[in-house]
């Protein structure tokens, strides 16, 4: 790995330098574009004591759900967390920290830490249980909470086509938090379908420009579908 | 007789115009899309990330990475974008989405919402819920007037706590559609055959009754 060769060719290499008790930003919603190889490696890492910043948090046996089987989260920071029996038993026995936060929110958090924006107002979650003990300020008669943007020491991030520059691009709803945990990473790990040749993907259509990338690799995936739905007339 | 899951979803659908964006909820609201009048035009925000969502797909069709906020997997109607939550809570957070339907636990007459968290039971997040009811403007609760033991869902005060403050103006129940205004509910209409009786008597909430309460008619 080397200058704008951002592609490694093993996930041990892509995951190199993570350690017990970093914060992991992870992209995905539900389990459609998760990183679910990078995650299968951080499990099989065994790193401990990690805070993890993304919306949901897998199911039991896939995506982020399998990192709770050997109990390596200690606090998951999600909007919505319900698909999960594992999850449930962790968080009522006390096992895991849980700090819910609004969808909106959470995706401002990730876009304003890698934006270097340490913190906004946000109407969302005045008067209620999220606004409880935040700073509130009024503009124009409205009140407003104070959110802190996130950082992490790894964003892992699921993306459609890349090339070795580290840009990228999303394959249509997969891209959720994808390119926003991308941006907030110290290190931003990035496993794609596709690694094109340079030149290949339009400069204009790059979702994730590659300054915020620093690993590329091509990974194989199993897209599990969470809810299926399917027309029944015609 | 009380409105059925359906007949909430048609009442609603009759709030829609030519235009409009509109971010429907799980559930009830999600039935909405079904009655959408022939003669407009309406796109369907999911705040996943699309803005423009079509029907389920077919069979042939489905595709692990084309999903509504319900994680069902859809499909992109044509004029359609689609893009990354940031974006998608710019838009909600914004005010640009002209409708937004979800439902509730309970709200009360100074337009408190309470509808993702009962102590003591599971909690499971509120997801996009509290942007969406701070960001909006035109914001239509459907819920049940009452729970199955008879207990009020329109109140004073929200006993559980709030998805938002101040932020609800409308809201169509089984038996009634009302709007808040000034601390009160103000009843509009009602379902075919429920007398203002059953209305009062199943809201604890400060209930104003206007001269003519016309029956919704289907």
């Amino acid at each position: 790995m080397s200058g704008f060769n951002k592609v490694v060719d093993s996930y041990e290499e892509a995951m190199a330098g993570l350690e017990d008790g970093m914060t992991i930003l992870a992209g995905g919603f539900g389990l459609c574009g998760i990183p679910e190889n990078l995650i299968n490696q951080v499990k099989k890492s065994g790193v401990k004591d990690l805070t993890i910043v993304s919306n949901n948090c897998g199911i039991d046996g896939f995506g982020l759900g399998v990192l709770l089987e050997d109990r390596q989260i200690k606090k998951m920071i999600s909007s919505y967390v319900g698909e999960n029996a594992l999850f449930e038993r962790q968080m009522l026995a006390g096992e895991l920290e849980v700090e819910l936060t609004p969808q909106g929110t959470l995706a401002e958090k990730m876009r304003a830490g890698g934006a270097g924006i340490p913190a906004f107002y946000t109407a969302t979650g005045f008067g209620t249980p999220v606004g409880e003990g935040k700073e509130v300020r009024e503009f124009s008669g409205r009140s407003y909470i104070l959110e802190e943007s996130v950082t992490g020491d790894f964003a892992i991030v699921k993306g459609w086509k890349a090339d070795r520059f580290g840009n990228v691009i999303y394959r249509h709803t997969a891209q959720n938090f994808n390119p926003l945990a991308a941006t907030a990473g110290k290190i931003t790990v990035v496993e794609v379908e596709e690694i094109v040749e340079p030149g290949e993907l339009d400069p204009a259509q790059i979702h994730t420009p590659g300054i915020y990338v620093d690993r590329i690799i091509k990974g194989n995936f199993e897209k599990r579908i969470e809810q299926r739905t399917v027309r029944t007339n015609k | 007789m009380a409105l059925s899951r359906e007949q909430i979803a048609i009442r609603v659908a009759r709030e829609l115009k030519d235009g409009f964006y509109v971010n429907l909820g799980i559930g009830i609201p999600t039935l909405v899309a079904n009655y959408v009048p022939d003669d407009i035009e309406v796109m369907l925000q999911s705040e996943n990330g699309l803005l423009g969502m079509g029907p389920f797909p077919t069979e042939d069709t489905i595709d692990a990475d084309m999903i509504n906020a319900g994680k069902q997997t859809v499909t992109a109607a044509i004029g359609a974008s689609i893009f990354s939550s940031a974006e998608s809570f710019a838009m909600i957070r914004g005010g640009h989405v002209d409708l937004t339907v979800l439902g509730a636990f309970e709200v009360d007459v100074m337009g408190n919402i309470a509808s993702w968290m009962i102590p003591g039971k599971l909690i499971k997040g509120m997801g996009g819920a509290m942007d969406l009811v701070a960001g909006a403007d035109n914001i239509i609760v459907t819920m049940t007037h009452a729970s199955k033991h008879g207990d009020s869902k329109l109140l004073n005060k929200c006993s559980l706590p709030l998805t938002g403050a101040g932020c609800i103006k409308k809201v169509l129940t089984d038996l009634a559609f009302m709007d808040i205004d000034n601390g009160a509910f103000i009843l509009r209409e009602r379902a075919p055959g429920v007398s203002i009786e059953e209305i009062i008597d199943k809201t604890e909430g400060k209930l104003i009754i206007p001269d003519n309460v016309p029956e919704i008619e289907f």
